[in-house]
């Protein structure tokens, strides 16, 4: 970027607005998500009926373990139970 | 955290496992992506919030296959971009890409975020309260006398606060070195 006028800066102040405060702490707690996807993850590799409970329904199985299933995390899971 | 760690230190850290610093990450190219979505690509509702969080998903999910630490920015543009298209395409509408004229309007307006991020990293270099006052005027669109009220402030002299931030911002850009600096959003 090269010069900075004042009217120029305040148009591209104005470029960016905040996002909804849910979808920035729904990505910050993305690590955590993870964790607990992990966890879930290894114990339908262990237990073959839990497994089948969670393929059944993905989006249930991830609210049942306190998991909000967001369509990135329900994707993670799919792909995590697939390649399992 | 207290000082203004660069995108390398930032991706540096994340990459180690340290929380606040995954939190500063989503804070800093949070406004970017979003932007990008909304203002690029006319992503909106759920899409947008889909592309959102699968480019932060993809960010943790992928960041010790970045090349250079601070390549970072680019490669969120890029991935957000990519996320949009494809997200046009599965719900059956046209991406941008396809059409010349959009294609350069598209790019256009990817410059000019670029620029807009530039200037919030600045804005964050200032520091509050120019900061707060400029970002709740010009990013959450907040009147004189709200943002009088929220920061205890007569709101008269909220305008002639806004154009002395406006000088200090102008002046901190002009003297910011390129290169080393966050891209904060």
């Amino acid at each position: 970027m090269t010069g900075y006028d004042t009217e120029r800066i305040a148009e591209l102040l104005r470029l960016l607005p905040p996002p909804p405060e849910g979808w920035i702490r729904a990505a910050q707690e993305l690590p955590q998500a993870r964790a607990e996807l992990d966890a879930l993850v290894a114990r339908a590799e262990d237990d073959a009926a839990f497994r089948a409970q969670v393929v059944a329904d993905l989006e249930a199985a991830l609210e049942a373990e306190g998991i909000d299933p967001t369509p990135s995390v329900v994707a993670a899971l799919r792909v995590r139970l697939a390649s399992g | 955290m207290a000082a203004i760690l660069s995108d390398a230190e930032l991706v540096q850290r994340c990459r180690a496992g340290d929380q606040a610093a995954w939190h500063e990450l989503v804070e800093r190219f949070s406004r970017y992506v979003y932007a990008i979505c909304v203002q690029g690509f006319r992503l909106q509702g759920h899409d947008a919030e889909d592309v959102f969080q699968e480019v932060f998903a993809r960010v943790f999910e992928h960041l010790d296959r970045l090349r250079s630490d601070d390549a970072i920015r680019p490669w969120i543009a890029q991935l957000t971009r990519r996320l949009c298209i494809d997200k046009l395409r599965s719900s059956g509408r046209e991406a941008p890409a396809e059409v010349e004229e959009e294609v350069a309007e598209l790019d256009r307006t990817l410059e000019s975020l670029d620029d807009a991020l530039t200037v919030r990293a600045g804005l964050d270099e200032v520091g509050d309260p120019c900061r707060e006052i400029l970002d709740r005027f010009f990013c959450r669109d907040e009147s004189y006398k709200v943002i009088g009220d929220a920061l205890e402030l007569p709101a008269g002299t909220i305008a002639s606060r806004i154009s002395r931030c406006l000088a200090k911002l102008k002046a901190q850009l002009e003297g910011r070195s390129e290169g080393s600096s966050p891209s904060r959003a």
